[in-house]
């Protein structure tokens, strides 16, 4: 029964007195292999060389700021539902008088946490976030870390800077590899 | 004491003394950067770049593995044989030391009015002392797989004992031929007879072959690494070392190499001689002197003998990572129902050649036939019916 037609027909007839002294396919053998021996390399030296990643690439988390300065998480959990690697976790706390310069909602995230060290970088959290507040930027990749107390990300690190703001630009391929400069 | 000093620089001792350090200490620089050059020829091979982080290229490779290898936990199996366990190791680096001492690695230096030869000692057996020396090493690879006390370590030094006789008679019967020719048993003598580029290849390429494919097996290298065998045995003989025995076990293998390198290039491929050396000599001795130009000369030729070993060498992994390994029993057919033959026809037509005095000619119209029987006889055997096709 054939399925597909890319089934080669194998040939069984007897080798010739030629080629069973193993020499010819010897020599085509070897010259495959230095052929490689002399071909360029494809390898990427990562830390030196930064290969482009595209727009769709998922590094870094961020929680976003809305355009007057305010966090955008409402502390709703849903991003930690989702998480497939249970790497978020969260305090939430209600806003009080007073701070409504500093969170867009009533209720928001006083303690925002995730684990690096579980994290896949799916995205599902940016998919699952109700009020577009994380995302997983671009442009920067969760630093090596040597530690596991460096291991979990607090809001110090995943709040955006309102004087560097995250936007997820450079569509062209020119673009992208300025950012990774 | 003065007379003990006057007798340490008259009889060469001190020159012999420092020529053998430096052998000894090319051996395991050749060694050592052979495990860089294994890696970076397979990552090649592989479109990939090996190791390139110690160091420029990586060059501080083998530092590094040799520190790691030290300190790692050396660990001897409880129910080993404690003592044969270490011995195994030991051995197989002694006898692959030794076996570069009677190879001429150039032609001689004048120093003082002497000539010292380039060379650790010159006996008139030198073949014969390569040989013993080798298949005294299989004996490391044997005591290490026996004292391990593990199935899979036996089996590998079953397999390199079994492995190793099988082509040494191969191996002895393609050098019983070169042996022939050139009517000695001296390393030097049959070096010094290739004068310039009237190598023994020319003589004897079906002897060169088998003695290439015997060299392999002898170095447990693939196509013929079975002793080792990782898919199968998991690490062969050395399943059970650790530390520096294993480094010992893997650097052994490196310097085998290096030294069937140097037999073969001295054997088949002249050894440091080289088309041109008499008119190179002619210019250097009439330019800057007959003693400076002898010795610059002789560096020369030394040159020339390392590009043949270090060539030699990257064929051994040129080689290793192309063809996939040989199965057992393909292994002892083709040792004993391929090579042996061979050898004994080539040893034939050799002295028929020399006998009608047409050494070069004869050889060659002498293989010719040779392969006209083989095939004839081969198209003329009983055809056997393919039992996979079903025809
Ligand atoms: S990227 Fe995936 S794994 Fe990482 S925090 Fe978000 S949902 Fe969890
Ligand atoms: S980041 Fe989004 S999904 Fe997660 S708690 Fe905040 S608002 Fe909810």
């Amino acid at each position: 029964m054939q399925l597909t037609n890319r089934a080669k027909k194998t040939d069984k007839s007897e080798l010739s007195l030629f080629e069973r002294s193993y020499l010819p396919s010897l020599a085509t053998g070897l010259g495959i292999t230095i052929k490689h021996f002399f071909q360029a390399k494809p390898t990427i030296e990562y830390p030196e060389q930064k290969r482009y990643l595209g727009p769709v690439f998922r590094g870094h988390h961020i929680l976003k700021r809305d355009e007057e300065g305010r966090e955008r998480c409402t502390a709703c959990g849903l991003c930690a539902v989702a998480c497939p690697a249970e790497a978020i976790s969260m305090v939430a706390q209600e806003r009080v008088k007073g701070e409504e310069h500093l969170y867009r909602e009533e209720k928001y995230a006083a303690v925002y946490e995730i684990n690096m060290l579980r994290c896949i970088f799916c995205g599902l959290c940016e998919e699952a976030c109700p009020k577009q507040a994380v995302y997983l930027r671009h442009d920067m990749f969760v630093p090596v870390f040597t530690d596991r107390s460096n291991v979990v990300y607090g809001k110090d690190q995943l709040v955006e800077d309102m004087t560097h703001r995250y936007k997820r630009d450079a569509w062209t391929k020119e673009d992208a590899m300025k950012l990774w400069k | 004491m003065g007379s003990f000093v006057q007798w340490l620089t008259e009889s060469m001792f001190l020159w012999k003394a420092l020529i053998i350090i430096v052998i000894f200490a090319i051996t395991l620089a050749i060694a050592a950067y052979s495990t860089w050059g294994e890696r970076k020829v397979a990552a090649y091979i592989q479109d990939r770049r090996g190791p390139n982080r110690a160091g420029w290229g990586g060059l501080l490779q083998p530092l590094a593995d040799a520190g790691k290898m030290f300190f790692k936990e050396d660990f001897i199996p409880a129910q080993a044989d404690k003592w044969l366990f270490i011995l195994g190791p030991c051995l197989s680096m002694f006898t692959a030391l030794m076996s570069s001492a009677v190879v001429p690695f150039g032609s001689s230096f004048i120093i003082g009015g002497k000539e010292v030869f380039v060379q650790a000692i010159e006996i008139n057996i030198g073949i014969l002392y390569v040989f013993g020396v080798v298949s005294l090493g299989v004996y490391g690879v044997m005591i290490g797989g026996w004292a391990s006390n593990n199935k899979f370590s036996l089996l590998g030094a079953i397999r390199a004992a079994s492995q190793n006789i099988s082509y040494e008679l191969a191996m002895g019967m393609s050098i019983i031929a070169i042996l022939m020719m050139s009517g000695t048993l001296s390393v030097r003598e049959i070096v010094l007879q290739q004068h310039g580029g009237n190598w023994n290849i020319f003589y004897q390429p079906l002897g060169f072959l088998i003695f290439t494919i015997c060299a392999f097996a002898e170095c447990n290298r693939t196509p013929f690494d079975l002793p080792e065998c990782e898919t199968e045995l998991v690490g062969g003989y050395h399943t059970e070392y650790s530390s520096m025995k294993l480094g010992f076990y893997l650097f052994a293998e490196y310097i085998n190499m290096f030294a069937s390198s140097a037999v073969t290039a001295c054997l088949f491929f002249g050894g440091y001689n080289y088309p041109g050396m008499d008119f190179v000599e002619r210019q250097l001795i009439s330019g800057i002197g007959a003693n400076a130009g002898h010795n610059v000369a002789t560096l020369i030729g030394i040159g020339s003998m390392f590009i043949k070993i270090l060539f030699g060498i990257f064929f051994f992994m040129w080689v290793r990572w192309t063809v996939p390994r040989f199965r057992y029993d393909q292994l002892m057919n083709l040792g004993w129902k391929g090579l042996i033959p061979l050898a004994v026809a080539n040893l034939i037509i050799t002295a028929v050649a020399i006998l009608s005095g047409y050494k070069l000619v004869g050889i060659w119209v002498g293989l010719a036939i040779m392969i006209v029987l083989i095939s004839i006889v081969w198209s003329l055997r009983p055809k056997k019916k393919n039992a996979i096709m079903g025809a």
